[in-house]
């Protein structure tokens, strides 16, 4: 059994894997689903359409670990620091990481503005753990 | 925290039922807070193989019970449970997702549950988790187990009423009939009733509840109504709300309901016995005297199991 992703104290990550907004298809977020399980997470999976309101109520009653969205549209800039800031105003202290294919200029934006990794389609399974990892508040 | 959950912090709700997974002394002192306050909340346990449909009739059953609470009591607890894999240890829960789909969000608290290493369709933690949501009030709780091949008998042994969801063109009678479904299921739903085979499946259930009927004397009997539904648009699942009513209605009357729930409190201590005990033996055979008698077991001048009596001698008398 690895414990890749096993938390510091050797119970499993439990992050919300959710795609925000009307468009796309969720072949990208099931890829990064089994990834994710077979590096030992517990992904909840949400899949599409999902809002800030749905994502915030399933973090709170999964208590979820970390947030990870899926982002393959030109909204990335808008939609990945709403929900931060709704992570925040619901009192949450729960990291939002950002996948997809985003500019580098955007990353440094989204970065700016509270997102807590940018992860892109080339990143290996060691580098999405280590990214949730060293962002979620021990 | 457990204050906080009780005043309805779904956030406070959300840690205590991940102290419970982790289990532990925190566990503990959570389910010696919890139990007092317990004993309340109906459990209905959904099971059925993979894909039948029990998550989508799950939140539909949820909001429908949603709909009729109090308006002073928080609403229906969902805990789903599903798979983690044996090697990695990591789960994909997408119970979730088909329930939100259809689900009242104010009056419904989902939980989703990896099994971490259980077997029998749930997850260690799930009587846990019923003592916690129910302390909080929720009421009633709704159990998903694992999908799998067969039905799962566990469960049984968990939730007041029983739902066993199968699809048309999912068997055969006499192969429901192997599968222990006959003594486990207080309601069969066959779901994806709108698909042909519907009432092939119905009339199979039907006819193997009557060969399996067999009322004793002086003992409640309860025959399993079987529903037709279709879940993704929310046909005969009223129906169902009200039939899993009548059936607490019935255990209640009968005092098969105070039966259940003391086989369940039965169940869950001889667990923790066997748990207890088993950590006391694993201590004691890493001692010197442990350590001792595995020596005279290598030369054949003991049984293990003699051993393993002379270790616990003390607790055996
Ligand atoms: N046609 C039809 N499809 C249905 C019905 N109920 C559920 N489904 C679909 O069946 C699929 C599986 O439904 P789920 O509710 O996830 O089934 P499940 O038993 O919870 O699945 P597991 O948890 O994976 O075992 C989904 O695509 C549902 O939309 C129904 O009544 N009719
Ligand atoms: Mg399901």
């Amino acid at each position: 059994m690895t414990d890749a992703a096993a938390a510091t104290d050797g119970e499993p990550l439990r992050v919300i894997l959710a795609k925000l907004g009307l468009d796309g298809h969720d072949r990208g977020l099931k890829v990064v689903a089994r990834m994710l399980r077979d590096a030992g997470v517990e992904v909840i999976y949400l899949g599409l359409r999902q809002t800030a309101a749905t994502i915030i109520n399933a973090a709170e009653q999964e208590d979820a670990d970390a947030i990870g969205l899926s982002m393959h549209n030109a909204g990335h800039l808008t939609l990945a620091p709403r929900m931060v800031n709704a992570v925040k105003e619901a009192g949450l202290d729960i990291p939002v990481i950002v996948g997809g294919i985003i500019p580098d200029e955007d990353i440094t934006e989204l970065l700016d503005k509270g997102v807590a990794a940018v992860l892109g389609p080339g990143a290996s399974t060691d580098e999405v753990i280590a990214a949730i990892r060293d962002s979620v508040p021990s | 925290m457990f204050e906080r959950a009780v005043a309805g912090e779904r956030r406070a709700l959300g840690r205590l039922l991940t102290l419970v997974e982790r289990g532990g002394p925190a566990g503990d002192e959570l389910a010696e807070i919890a139990h007092p306050r317990a004993g309340h909340c109906h459990v209905v346990g959904l099971t059925g193989a993979p894909g039948a449909g029990k998550s989508t009739i799950t939140g539909r059953l949820a909001a429908a019970a949603s709909a009729a609470r109090a308006d002073d009591t928080p609403g229906v607890g969902v805990v789903a449970i599903d798979p983690s894999s044996p090697i990695t240890g990591g789960a994909i829960l997408g119970d979730r997702i088909r329930m939100d789909e259809v689900i009242d969000r104010e009056g419904t608290f989902v939980r989703s549950m990896a099994t971490r290493g259980s077997s029998g369709g749930l997850a260690l933690a799930v009587p846990g988790a019923i003592r916690v949501l129910d302390a909080v009030a929720y009421d009633p709780v709704i159990i998903e187990t694992v999908g799998v091949g067969q039905v799962e008998v566990d469960i049984a042994g968990t939730a007041d009423t029983t739902v066993v969801v199968v699809t048309p063109g999912w068997g055969d009678a006499v192969q429901a009939n192997k599968a222990g479904l006959l003594e486990v299921a207080d309601i069969f739903v066959v779901n994806k009733a709108e698909r042909p085979g519907a009432s092939d499946a119905r009339r199979d259930l039907e006819l193997m509840l009557d060969l399996g009927a067999h009322p004793v004397e002086g003992v409640p009997h309860w025959r399993a109504p079987i529903l037709m539904t279709t879940a993704t648009d929310g046909t005969g699942i009223d129906e169902l709300w009200n039939e899993v009513g009548k059936h607490r209605t019935w255990l209640q009357e009968t005092g098969e309901l105070e039966n259940r729930r003391q086989s369940r409190d039965r169940f869950e201590m001889l667990g923790r016995v066997d748990e207890l005990l088993g950590a006391v033996g694993r201590a004691r055979a890493e001692s010197d005297h442990g350590v001792r008698l595995l020596g005279e077991v290598k030369e054949r001048s003991m049984s293990p199991a003699a051993a393993a009596s002379e270790l616990l001698n003390d607790l055996l008398q």
